[in-house]
């Protein structure tokens, strides 16, 4: 049974696989872009292809890169021996508002949920091993979220990735309660679980 | 009816607008409740780690229209080895996936509660991969299904049993095999759980029957919830590594 019309089912159909857009969502944003003049409908149709051809995930750390590396890893001012490991881009966002972190990024592109179907093998875990066997790396700091699927990740990272190689590894320090997301931890103490952070092993 | 309390473990949680989460519970006394927790996403929540998948709390609810609200949660036994140890809370997660799926809401079953509190603690204090198994040859004897393991279902001879076909219900010999092989190790340690000697299996069981014992226990209850559990797949593929 085909309520609507077949472009306006396929349309809801797409919006419905978006992240936190639930089927009802979905027909509500389908019947407000029905109503709104050609021209904004265009708009963000451009600003879904232009992001999609022009911004991808940098080559070397998964963050969001315009080419082929990001612009941290481009900057050449930046320390080469420190690797800050995290969750999504936008936790980088986060991170830099503080000032204090002059090191690297590698992004994980998500957390281990095993509920979800994430395990390590759905996340950029593998890539994080082969730069520190080829890069010059000292430190990481395993950054992900304060929360039981950030920390069961880095345990991981921690125990079963990083233990063959020759270097520090830190986690965020206290100040941090547990169970939150990164993003909603003010500047504050973000930077000051950052400057204390400590060793895992 | 307002405020209720209640004794219950977080089978998951999904997130709701900015900083709420909505939190699934398998409780003691009221079977699977969903209930909101407020701002429990951000970082000075009162309910800090609480309301994490796998903690075992006790409650204050608000009893709303559509969803519950957390108005209180105590750790009732932290477990702190799960948060730590992936290869623990992967199983973990197989055991909350099971009762998310076979619990229903407003139906309690105090056995499943107390099953699920009780793996869940073995497996943060030993990590003994035999407590998937073992809980789930509980849940199917709880539910009323079980897998015939002493003789063939097609012949009765109970020689030379060496396949299992879980749609058929149980093990078959050499001349009527069908399904997956199983070994005699496997179904042996099978029949001591659907027996209930519990202890026995998580003390003897070593590699290879362990292994062979734990993928065929996720299909098991697979078979008998009539899907796929996605923590058993990546589990599987982790441990696989
Ligand atoms: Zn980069
Ligand atoms: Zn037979």
């Amino acid at each position: 049974m085909s309520a609507y019309a077949k472009p306006v089912e396929i349309l809801i159909d797409e919006l419905g696989r978006l992240p936190g857009i639930g089927p009802k969502s979905a027909q509500r944003i389908a019947f407000h872009l029905l109503k709104v003049d050609r021209v904004d409908a265009q708009r963000l149709a451009d600003a879904i292809t232009v992001m999609k051809d022009t911004v991808s995930f940098c080559d070397r750390c998964f963050n969001i890169a315009e080419g082929a590396n990001c612009e941290i890893c481009i900057d050449p001012k930046r320390d080469d021996s420190v690797i800050c490991v995290v969750e999504e881009p936008k936790d980088i966002a986060a991170i830099e508002k503080t000032g204090a972190f002059r090191g690297r990024y590698h992004v994980l592109q998500g957390a281990i949920n095993m509920l979800e179907g994430i395990g390590p093998e759905q996340l950029k875990i593998k890539e994080l091993a082969l730069r520190i066997a080829a890069e010059d790396i000292s430190e990481v700091i395993l950054c992900t979220n304060p929360n039981i699927e950030g920390e069961t990740t880095a345990a991981f990272i921690a125990t079963k990735i990083l233990a063959p190689f020759q270097i520090n590894v830190t986690r965020l320090a206290s100040g941090l309660p547990v169970g939150g997301d990164l993003e909603y931890a003010d500047e504050l103490t973000l930077g000051r679980a950052l400057e204390g952070r400590q060793a895992v092993r | 009816m307002a405020l209720y309390r209640d004794d219950g473990v977080v089978l998951r949680t999904y997130r709701l607008g900015e900083a709420d989460r909505i939190v699934v519970f398998y409780t003691r006394s009221h079977g699977k409740v969903r209930a909101v927790a407020k701002g429990v996403r951000r970082t000075k929540s009162k309910f800090g780690a609480r309301l994490e998948p796998a903690s075992i709390v006790h409650l204050q609810l608000y009893e709303g229209r559509n969803l519950d609200i957390v108005t209180q949660a105590e750790s009732v036994g932290p477990l702190p080895q799960l948060r730590t140890d992936l290869d623990r809370f992967g199983r973990a997660s197989v055991l909350l996936e099971v009762i998310d799926q076979i619990g229903t809401e407003g139906e309690p079953d105090p056995m499943l509660f107390k099953l699920l509190t009780g793996a869940l603690t073995e497996l943060d204090r030993a990590g003994n991969p035999m407590v998937v198994p073992a809980f789930v040859a509980r849940v199917l004897v709880l539910e009323g299904v079980q897998p015939l393991l002493e003789a063939c279902v097609h012949c009765g001879t109970e020689v030379d049993l060496v396949a299992i076909d879980l749609s058929e219900g149980g093990v078959l010999c050499r001349e009527h095999r069908r399904g997956e092989p199983i070994s005699n190790g496997a179904r042996a340690v099978f029949e001591h759980l659907f027996e209930g000697r519990v202890r026995q299996v998580l003390e003897a069981t070593s590699e290879p029957v362990a292994s062979e014992v734990e993928q065929m226990a996720s299909r098991m209850i697979e078979q008998h919830i009539e899907r796929r559990l996605k923590s058993s797949t990546v589990l599987h593929q982790h441990l696989a590594t």
